[in-house]
């Protein structure tokens, strides 16, 4: 097993964690805090808040995310490809020619759809 | 040595835990979170066959990367359904979605 | 049987991590914490990929769940979040749920137990594994087909949620 290959990730990802934790724990526990209603009130440059702070979400931001989770698969079928280029020759560009031409399709669709367009 | 079997019991549970939240949970988006948990479980599942019963064959390995795209698929529709539903009807409540009902 | 190694502390970690936060995904009321909770359980599985040796599926992991995914599930929480109001979190049946998921979870591992037990790798995997799989999409001897449709299949999904999601 590999697995010692790995022992770079791990030690990176157990000091992220210890890290990440001592920062939001020190703060908790040296800070002080004390709220009144002003302090714990959204901050508006001065001004009273008005109305909720939490707004929608324009829908413009999930059409961007599905094409990019769309065009992140395609890189998944790609990425194999991508070794043996040499290798694989004419017929494999022509095999991954078609497969990027039926995506392509979809993405001229969307551009003419104005999916993309942010007025 | 870890083994065949605490793959599978990692899976199982996950797969059970997934069932629970589409069979609980009232927000629809939550539903699909939990679908999102199964299909993991059930390509957890996948690759442990593949990795303990046929590791130098492909096959099992090419199959969990199409329920990758599968599942991106998947993703993509589905919360674009919840989407439109919640701009029609301004809910997302799975039992409040109930205009095919008679 | 399990002994103690770096492998299996390894495992039970990233097992904890997936098991975890599959239980936070469930249970949380909050449901952008509930999408952090599903990264969680997702980068477990990753590091099961990993711990199964196949890297390869890992990276895609957390490539596509862990960074695609997710975002995903975060915008569509944001856009169709309540503005106010608290709701509960389950319906009537959870009860039912709880036992129902409950029995199956038990009988899948009674189930696994009784026939997978303490099963060790028949072979190791092949060091051009990668290469292998390269080979398989683009030729006809391999999987040919069902890489065409898979792109298929993207743009369907892909013209599907633009027109269902789109301003009308």
């Amino acid at each position: 097993m590999l697995i010692e290959q790995y022992l770079p990730i791990a030690i990176l990802l157990a000091i992220a964690i210890v890290l990440s934790l001592i920062v939001v724990f020190i703060s908790r526990i040296m800070g002080p805090f004390r709220p009144t209603a002003k302090k714990l009130s959204p901050y508006e440059s001065g001004m009273t808040p008005m109305g909720p702070a939490v707004r929608r979400f324009p829908v413009k931001f999930y059409l961007v995310a599905v094409l990019f989770i769309l065009f992140d698969v395609e890189v998944i079928f790609l990425l194999p490809y991508s070794i043996l280029v040499q290798d694989l020759g004419v017929y494999g560009l022509i095999t991954v020619s078609i497969f990027l031409t039926v995506l392509t399709i979809g993405f001229i669709y969307e551009w003419k759809k104005g999916a993309l367009e942010w007025e | 040595m870890v083994t065949l079997e605490f793959y599978l019991i990692v899976a199982a549970i996950l797969f059970s835990i997934g069932v629970y939240g589409v069979l609980a949970r009232r927000n629809a988006v939550a539903i699909l979170m939990s679908v999102e948990l199964m299909l993991n479980a059930v390509n957890l599942n996948l690759v442990a066959f593949w990795r303990f019963l046929a590791p130098t064959e492909l096959n099992g390995f090419v199959f969990a990367v199409f329920v990758f795209a599968v599942a991106a698929a998947e993703a993509a529709v589905g919360l674009a359904l919840i989407i439109s539903i919640y701009r029609n009807r301004q809910t997302v409540l799975a039992e409040q979605i109930n205009m095919l009902k008679w | 049987m399990l002994t103690f190694s770096p492998v299996s502390v390894s495992f039970f970690i990233m097992a904890l991590f997936t098991i975890g936060g599959g239980l936070g995904v469930v249970t949380t009321r909050n449901l952008v914490h509930a999408a952090l909770f599903l990264v969680l359980s997702l980068f477990g599985i990753a590091g099961l990929y990993v711990l199964l040796e196949a890297p390869y599926l890992a990276v895609i992991q957390v490539l596509v769940y862990v960074g695609a995914i997710s975002i995903l599930i975060t915008i569509t929480v944001m856009v169709t979040r309540r503005l106010m109001g608290i709701e509960e979190t389950y319906n009537r049946q959870w009860p039912i749920a709880a036992i129902i998921s409950g029995l199956l979870g038990a009988g899948l591992i009674a189930l696994v137990v009784a026939q997978f037990g303490a099963l060790t790798p028949v072979a190791d995997v092949p060091v051009d594994n990668i290469e292998q799989l390269g080979r398989a999409f683009v030729t006809h001897q391999g999987f040919l087909l069902p890489f065409e449709v898979a792109s298929v299949l993207l743009l369907a999904a892909m013209i599907g949620s633009i027109v269902i999601s789109r301003d009308v």
